[in-house]
């Protein structure tokens, strides 16, 4: 049974007179452990699409099963709550609170989480999230203490700290230079491959979409191709192919941090 | 419960990223808070010493005094008139309901002199009841007779002041002879010291005699002065009050639409004036301090409306990770109110404080009372509740996606 199944999607969204067709009809399924390369040209509905699948928005018509449960039709809480445990968010602007160490913007969700969580098991679990992004050693670092692609895989921590069972990322590299993408594609590639994560990375840089298994590409609101790649680029050899290593750990510190 | 901990942490968290800011908004609560809790101190406490006065005064108390201020065309002052007379008392003694002590009362102002030392004076001529009346006890020695009354005696009893001034303090000066005007008295007794009336003079400079010796050998009248009259039950006062004007208006045969040539007073009366005066003074110092109140509200408003704006994103982010709309709104909620109920403990302390130094260094008499602390600590949480409903609902209707892409 596919993680993500969705059918004639589409969204419309009414700005005074004009009606804007963002989603005009998209069907896709996905399937546990897939890494998903979302593409198209700026305005193509990529945008949108993730955030029905995100459970932020909720679609004008068709239908969306998110672990063989329909979710077009909950209530905004009930949203809430699927946000809160199944689905973890990367976005292009990281999103950190300022003036909050890392660890605490990791354990974030655990507070609105429906079962209550005491604040040892946040703390474990917030730890072991920064481990796996490899920032264990930063944790109590505030946001204006890190670099970009720190910032990120912070982020990416706190997307994980629910074990959701999809990570929608949306343009996370966008704002990061080409080392530190690297960097970060890096950890969705760990988490996709080592954990079997589904992931679903928007993206308008084909290069960056070859590191997944699969691309689908928008035009227009519809989905205008859908294929397997065949070669896929692998983060982890590439950084190894760079100059400095000392970068790659996470133990430099961005410039005026501290 | 926990839920209510988690979310009062993080208002706390989001109140302390911000310190100056809630320091400041805080400062229109605390000022606020302060005012009303230390001017409701100042006009209870005015209030209350007047009460203290008064009841060391006598609540009971209903004075006659010959003339009235009151009639047109001559002004006398009280007692300047001839007319009341004795036999007016011992009808008011006999005929009154609800009379419990009666006094008949004439006074003059004269020098009384013991050796080389003399002092001016109030002397009163008044009866047997009068301490009873004024609830007033004799500390050496004893008060006079009805025999020292009938017969005229010669018999002094000293208010402490003139004692003192004669005879120095703390001594008994019980069996000395003082002159009151070139005529010797008899010291009988002392009054205990009572201290200053509420018209602010010193009733313990003054000496009681009887009142007819008073009148043959100091005055040389016939007439009375004034009538002090104690009710058997403070609750009667007025009743009394009126049952004598009624009498002495027949006696004086003063027809309907006439004066009076007496007035009739009560203490109560006088004081139910003087209380009604501070209690308007207080409610209009707490109104303005209310309206600061009002006004440190509004600076909450004010500033959890830039917070919320200010924080859009970080509002869009917690909806995006799971916080549901009631989450949002519970958390500025919560925030509004914790800044308003801060505020409103550090106003209360601070009240607390400035009433003391008011007390301590202006003498000015203050009383905290519990209510106002209540009332200013209820008023600033729902201030909080009240100013920051809109702002949180503000907060809680956004839409998430909407809010994450604010800039
Ligand atoms: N809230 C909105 N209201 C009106 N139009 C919108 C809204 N969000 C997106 N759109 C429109 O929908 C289309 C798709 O946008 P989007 O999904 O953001 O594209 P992408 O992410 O691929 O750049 C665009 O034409 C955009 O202008
Ligand atoms: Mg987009």
């Amino acid at each position: 049974m596919p993680v993500i199944s969705v059918r004639d999607l589409k969204k419309t969204y009414v700005v005074g007179d004009i009606q804007v067709h963002a989603l005009r009809g998209v069907d896709v399924d996905v399937e546990q452990g897939e890494f998903l390369s979302v593409t198209g040209p700026s305005g193509s509905g990529k945008s949108t699409f993730m955030h029905i699948l995100g459970c932020l928005d909720r679609p004008t018509s068709g239908r969306y099963i998110l672990d063989g449960q329909d979710v077009s039709t909950m209530s905004r809480d009930e949203l809430a709550k699927v946000r809160n445990h199944r689905i973890g968010f990367v976005f292009q602007g990281f999103n950190l609170l300022s003036r909050t160490s890392a660890i605490e913007n990791v354990e974030l969700p655990l507070l609105y989480s429906r079962q209550q969580i005491k604040g040892s098991e946040r703390h474990k679990r917030a730890r072991a999230a920064l481990e796996i992004v490899g920032l264990l050693e930063r944790s109590h670092h505030h946001p204006n203490q890190l670099s970009g692609g720190q910032q990120q895989r912070v982020a990416i921590a706190r997307a994980l700290i629910n074990n959701p069972s999809i990570l929608l990322a949306d343009e996370p590299t966008g704002n990061l230079d080409t080392r530190t993408s690297i960097e970060v594609m890096d950890v969705f590639q760990r988490l996709n491959i080592e954990r079997n994560i589904t992931i679903l990375l928007i993206t308008h840089e084909h290069d960056i979409a070859e590191y997944g298994t699969r691309t689908i590409a928008f035009r227009d609101g519809h989905i205008v191709s859908d294929q397997r790649n065949t070669v896929r680029r692998m983060a982890r050899a590439e950084l190894a192919a760079l100059p400095p290593p000392e970068i790659l750990n996470g133990s430099t510190v961005a410039v005026g941090a501290k | 419960m926990m839920r209510i901990l988690m979310i009062l942490r993080v208002a706390l968290k989001a109140l302390n990223r911000n310190k100056m800011r809630t320091a400041l908004t805080m400062l229109g609560m605390i000022i606020g808070v302060a005012a009303v809790i230390a001017m409701v101190a100042l006009g209870k406490g005015a209030q209350s010493s007047i009460e203290n006065q008064i009841k060391s005064a006598g609540t009971n108390i209903i004075n006659v005094y010959a003339g009235n201020f009151m009639s047109g065309g001559v002004r006398q002052g009280s007692g300047a008139a001839n007319t009341l007379t004795i036999e007016d008392a011992n009808a008011i003694r006999t005929e009154v309901q609800g009379v419990q002590y009666l006094a008949i009362g004439v006074n003059t102002r004269t020098q009384v002199i013991a050796g080389n030392q003399n002092w001016s004076t109030r002397v009163n001529g008044s009866e047997v009841d009068w301490p009873a009346i004024r609830t007033w006890d004799v500390k050496y020695g004893s008060f006079f007779t009805q025999q020292d009354v009938n017969s005229s005696a010669k018999v002094v009893v000293l208010g402490s002041t003139v004692s003192t001034n004669l005879f120095g303090e703390d001594t008994d000066p019980t069996g000395q002879v003082i002159r009151i005007k070139n005529q010797p008295f008899k010291v009988i007794g002392v009054m205990a010291s009572k201290g200053s009336s509420t018209g602010g003079d010193d009733q313990d400079d003054s000496v009681v005699i009887p009142y007819t010796t008073c009148q043959k050998k100091l005055m040389g009248i016939q007439h009375i002065q004034n009538i002090t009259v104690s009710a058997a039950q403070a609750g009667e006062v007025s009743a009394v009050a009126e049952r004598i004007t009624a009498l002495l208006r027949v006696r004086h045969k003063i027809v309907q639409g006439d004066t009076d040539d007496f007035m009739v007073r009560t203490l109560e009366e006088m004081a139910a004036m003087r209380t009604e005066t501070t209690r308007t003074m207080t409610y209009l110092l707490a109104g303005i301090a209310g309206v600061s109140l009002l006004v440190g509200g509004i600076g909450i408003m004010n500033i959890m409306l830039v917070s919320v704006t200010e924080r859009t994103r970080e509002i869009g982010l917690r909806m995006a990770i799971g916080a549901r709309s009631g989450d949002v709104l519970m958390q500025f909620l919560v925030e509004a109110i914790v800044l308003s109920i801060f505020g409103g403990s550090i106003g209360i302390a601070l009240g607390f404080g400035i009433s003391w130094g008011v007390t301590e260094f202006l003498t000015w008499p203050t009383t905290i009372s519990s209510d106002a602390v209540l009332l200013a600590f209820g008023f600033s949480a729902m201030v909080g509740i009240f100013f920051g409903f809109y702002p949180a609902t503000k907060a809680a209707k956004l839409d998430p996606i909407e809010a994450l892409r604010f800039e």
